[in-house]
């Protein structure tokens, strides 16, 4: 923090000597930005070389900054927004605020093809169950989950990222059957939880064997707390993924700051960051520069994804499919 | 002062219901609710009816036994027993997951005894939850109604020679008629906008709630029409409750005192005293086990919080006292207005709105109003002061409206005879008689800003976290050691605010 | 005879001490500032309180730590001494029966005391619906029921207006000839001690400074009484 302010500092002291220095704002959601999060080492990053003021705006998590900048319109202080996922870029792309971002991307390391001309990814991750390694019969699949009794805590899709891509993973994998699915896995399900802290906080105090989130989760236990016993259970099914994303707002007046931090943030200055701060994977660094600990981590056999268009799509029918089959 | 209460309330009334339309009027069309917003709304009558019935019932022996007790420890007891009511949702769920849960302390001992073990989750667990955080609030609502009983009619009762069966029927009754169906409504109120606690002890998508329908129209499809209709809703549901309840108030009050009562207590026997044990001792466990749970899980983990922690914890200090000193500037006219006059309990049911709008209404039309004027960013601090006061309002008037009546028929008569007027009258006459529950609002309102998560979320900027929205965003990054450290701090200074206030209003009576 | 022996309490820094006989039938004014002891001393009589040493007898009998409802006294308030929700023959039903299931003879000796002291056919009422003389009447009516030889009244006059008071002086005198109550009035008005009793105790500090019969009074000690003509 003190380096942030030196810097901040610093390049107030040069660019006075010119002008005014300009102002970047970027919202993002909460946990972007605290000391522990990525946010105050890639703002000291970029600040080294743009000659600008870079300020983070939290909005809540990433469903919550979208409703922010519907509510603040074409009027929006935002000039860069970074964290929404690939569930909401076709409400955000919807909205007409974004602008292309017109960068070329060739390094990216995302196991799908990126050509989204409004959003540029920044990090990634595969959901997956996280359980305890002493669990005893780790299910291989949601057919497997649903005959056992593992106990299991996940999140509501109508309220949190991590549970609507529970929901798209059933769809995706199981399509017509996810109702069916649903159903079998009802007498698992603990509880379901407004968010992903609630839900993990419950796992981590022995309410349920399993918890819906990411398959990066146990890097954290593994290297920042040096626990080993956290792992992911791989599914046969493949496990959905979810992707992260920033976009330069068309009503920002730093049009040419706002695209030089969306490729900013695919250099390492970025990359390396996300990593031991967010707990996910990096959308452009070469697995060889992940911290060690990450090649522990389960690698699905397949990835899964709708894309932005076919997710706003089969949205509504899942939560409904999830609704009944958990209502009964 | 009247007047200014009476305009105070006006405004209120407008803060609460602005944001509402503000909402409504920026919805592209009129909202429509659909076959799962009717479940959600049979759902949430159901379980804050049942949740306002429990909390009440069980608070009415609790309060009986420590009106009447004397014992070593009995004050920090009731304060400390307060301390649910003023936790951050999810601290308290938390808590109560360490006693009930799959994992927890009961079920440990269960599964020790060779029985099988309970769920938590359901209907029951809310009801549970509910109980656990609204408790506290019924009992201490109960006990200071019987705090306001006059000495002389318990002295009157012990040499009439009363029963136990004669206290319930002469004294008991009469405050019950009076207390109970402001207490009820309070707590219906505060269960029907409860969003997390039915949330993740409903287990799954049967117990949701129209808060959480209201989060997910705002949220993930955008729909402010619907948002604002179901918000309508909301409003509509509590004012109906407030309605019933102003409609069953009438003539309950009973009179005024020493403010103390008297020594022993008449009716007295050994079969009252097994009683009372077993409630407060019943009720203590109840409640401090959680707050034992808490304390034990994030105490080794307060001395290394980073020290934005204890930036947000300053700052929220800072916010909890702006925030009272609020509550306190409207508090007072408007109960004066209140029971300056016949007629005039509407008022109150006017100011309870501020907790019948759900927070997420309140915060959006906010937000929509003052976005066109202002950059609401460098507002957080003062907007979350400002809904933090509005939604303690309620608490502190229900508190000080009985007292500001009493005061005006006893002392007020007395000063008006003696012709003061103004704030000579106020400070001489009613404001000593307004002191004790004027703390305990105060406290109420200090506890609660303070662990409140409000809107601030709306509104943040990264330098302006208050200490629930730090203990979020720990939660969020998988440092739950540290988040049960914030907890605890959070726990600390919310009781210790509720405490210095609750203390200082009572600097002159004697226990 | 009531004796007070040795009698001391403290409370905080105030200490009441008392030793008097008082005999039976006699209606004793007990005159004093606020704060001089005049309510700590019916409330000790009352067994509100309990002395810290001393003994307090009536007829022989030590009733010191008797509690309230036991003890041969009935006591009234300058206020508060009627129920708001119970009516008035109720309220002066719970002399006979604090349960108030009364059988009709019952009924009957409440509708006649009330009749007595001037409420007939207010039995119905409930006291918000009386003047503040008819309220201090009904507690009088109750007093008479209970019938406890020794009535203990703290300042009932205090509330009323002077024409109020000479009646309600006027019938409480009447009563304590008929019952021949024992008397014990606090009060700060030197006239209700000359209209109602027969002697005087002056409280200082908790300590009984003067006692003396009515008669004679103001000029035998016109110094000592000067703060009350």
């Amino acid at each position: 923090m003190r380096h942030t302010i030196l810097a901040a500092g610093l390049t107030t002291i040069a660019g006075a000597a010119f002008a005014q220095t300009p102002v970047l704002t970027v919202y993002t959601y909460d946990s972007f930005i605290p000391d522990w999060g990525p946010g105050p080492a890639i703002e000291a990053a970029f600040e080294e070389t743009c000659g600008c003021d870079l300020q983070f705006v939290g909005a809540g998590d990433g469903a919550a900054l979208l409703s922010r900048i519907r509510l603040e319109g074409a009027r929006s202080g935002a000039d860069v927004v970074l964290g929404l996922d690939t569930n909401l870029t076709a409400a955000a792309a919807a909205t007409g605020l974004f602008a292309p971002h017109g960068i070329e991307a060739p390094g990216l390391t995302l196991p799908v093809s990126w050509d989204d001309p409004l959003f540029l990814p920044f990090d990634w991750g595969y959901f997956a169950f996280v359980h305890d390694t002493s669990l005893q019969d780790v299910p291989g699949s949601f057919e497997e989950l649903a005959a056992s009794d593992v106990s299991i805590v996940i999140q509501d899709p109508r309220s949190s990222t991590p549970g609507l891509g529970l929901l798209l993973w059933v769809q995706k994998a199981y399509g017509d059957r996810a109702g069916e699915i649903w159903e079998g896995l009802s007498d698992n399900i603990v509880t379901v939880t407004p968010g992903w802290s609630e839900a993990y906080g419950l796992f981590l105090d022995g309410e349920a064997d399993m918890v819906l989130s990411y398959t990066t989760s146990p890097a954290y236990h593994l290297i920042a707390e040096e626990d080993p016993t956290k792992t992911a259970a791989p599914f046969a099914e493949g496990h959905y993924m979810q992707i992260e994303v920033a976009g330069v707002l068309a009503g920002t007046d730093q049009p040419e700051l706002a695209r030089a931090f969306l490729a900013f943030m695919l250099t390492e200055g970025f990359q390396s960051v996300i990593p031991t701060t967010n707990w996910m994977y990096p959308a452009a660094l070469p697995a060889e520069a992940l911290p060690e600990g990450f090649e522990t981590l389960i690698q699905p056999g397949q990835a899964l994804l709708y894309d932005a268009g076919e997710a706003a799509a089969v949205r509504d029918g899942a939560i409904e499919t999830w609704q009944r089959a958990l209502s009964r | 002062m009247e007047r200014t209460g009476a305009v105070l309330a006006a405004l209120v009334a407008l803060a609460v219901l602005g944001p509402l339309v503000a909402v409504a009027f920026a919805a592209e069309g009129p909202g429509r609710l659909g076959p799962a917003d009717f479940a959600a709304i049979r759902f949430t009558l159901l379980q804050a009816a049942l949740s306002a019935l429990f909390s009440v019932l069980a608070a009415i022996p609790v309060a009986r036994a420590l009106a009447r007790r004397r014992f070593a420890g009995r004050r920090l007891l009731v304060a400390v027993m307060g301390a649910p009511f003023i936790l951050p949702v999810i601290v308290a769920v938390l808590g109560l997951l360490a006693i009930f849960g799959r994992a927890g302390w009961l079920n440990a001992a269960f599964e020790a005894l060779g029985m099988g073990t309970v769920s938590i989750y359901g209907l029951g667990g809310i009801v549970l939850a509910h109980v656990f955080l609204n408790l506290p609030l019924a009992v201490r609502l109960l006990l200071q109604a019987w705090l306001s009983v006059p000495s002389e009619r318990m002295r009157l009762a012990a040499s009439l020679g009363f029963s136990d069966g004669d206290m319930r029927r002469h004294f008991e009754r009469p405050i019950l008629c009076a207390v109970l169906p402001g207490a009820l409504t309070i707590i219906f109120l505060i269960c029907a906008t409860s969003f997390a606690v039915a949330l993740i002890l409903g287990g799954g998508p049967r117990a949701t709630t129209v808060e959480l329908a209201i989060y997910q129209a705002f949220r993930f499809d955008f729909d402010l029409g619907r948002a604002a209709l179901l918000g309508l809703v909301q409003v509509l549901i509590c004012l109906a409750a407030g309605l019933l309840a102003l409609g069953l108030v009438r003539g309950g009050e009973m009179g005024f005192g020493l403010d103390r009562p008297a020594r022993p207590w008449p009716g007295d026997g050994p079969v009252a005293r097994g009683l009372d044990v077993l409630s407060i001792v019943g009720a203590s466990v109840f409640l401090l086990l959680p707050l034992l749970a808490i304390l034990l899980e994030g105490l080794a983990a307060l001395p290394g919080l980073p020290s934005q922690v204890w930036e947000a914890a300053l700052r929220s200090i800072v916010v909890a006292l702006g925030s009272t000193a609020l509550t306190v500037a409207m508090a007072l006219p408007i109960a004066l207005f209140a029971a300056g006059g016949r007629g005039r309990g509407g008022v109150e049911a006017v100011t309870a709105l501020s907790i019948s709008v759900s927070p997420l209404v309140v915060g959006t039309g906010l937000f929509l109003i003052l976005f066109p004027i202002v950059d609401p960013v460098p507002l957080a601090l003062p907007v979350t002061g400002l809904v933090n006061a509005l939604v303690a309002l309620p608490f502190i008037l229900r508190a000080l409206i009985p007292a500001a009546r009493a005061a005006e028929a006893g002392q007020g008569r007395l000063a008006d005879a003696l012709g003061m007027t103004g704030w000579t009258r106020l400070r001489l006459a009613i404001l000593p008689r307004l002191r004790r529950p004027l703390g305990f609002g105060a406290g109420l309102a200090a506890a609660f800003s303070m662990g409140d998560l409000g809107v601030i979320a709306l509104f943040s900027s990264p330098g302006e976290a208050t200490l629930p929205m730090e203990m979020y965003r720990l939660m969020g990054s998988y440092r739950t050691d540290d988040a049960e450290g914030a907890a605890v701090l959070l726990m600390l200074l919310a009781l210790a605010l509720f405490w210095a206030f609750d203390r200082g209003g009572r600097v002159d009576a004697v226990a | 005879m009531l004796s007070l022996e040795d009698v001391r309490l403290g409370i905080g820094d105030f200490t009441l001490t008392l030793d008097a006989e008082v005999p039976e039938g006699q209606r004793v004014a007990v005159l004093g500032t606020s704060g001089s002891g005049k309510s700590t001393l019916l409330s000790l009589l009352a067994g509100f309180v309990v002395p810290d040493r001393g003994h307090v007898r009536w007829q022989g009998k030590d009733i010191t730590g008797l509690p309230p409802a036991e003890r041969p006294m009935s006591i009234l308030f300058q206020d508060g001494n009627l129920f708001p929700h119970l009516t008035v023959a109720q309220n002066v039903g719970l002399a006979l029966r604090t349960d108030l299931r009364l059988d009709d003879k019952e009924s009957r000796r409440v509708a006649a005391t009330l009749d007595r002291v001037g409420l007939g056919g207010m039995g119905g009422r409930r006291p918000a619906d009386l003047s503040g003389g008819q309220q201090g009447r009904a507690a009088l009516a109750r007093l008479l029921l209970q019938d406890r030889p020794v009535a203990l009244l703290d300042e009932p006059f205090a509330a009323l207006d002077p024409a109020l008071r000479n009646d309600m002086a006027g019938l409480l005198e009447a009563l304590c000839r008929e019952h021949g109550l024992t008397l014990f009035l606090a009060t700060h008005d030197l006239r209700d001690a000359e209209r109602l009793c027969d002697r005087v105790w002056l409280l200082q500090e908790g300590c009984v400074v003067l006692d003396r019969p009515v008669a004679g009074l103001r000029e035998a000690v016109p110094e000592a009484l000067s703060d009350w003509m």
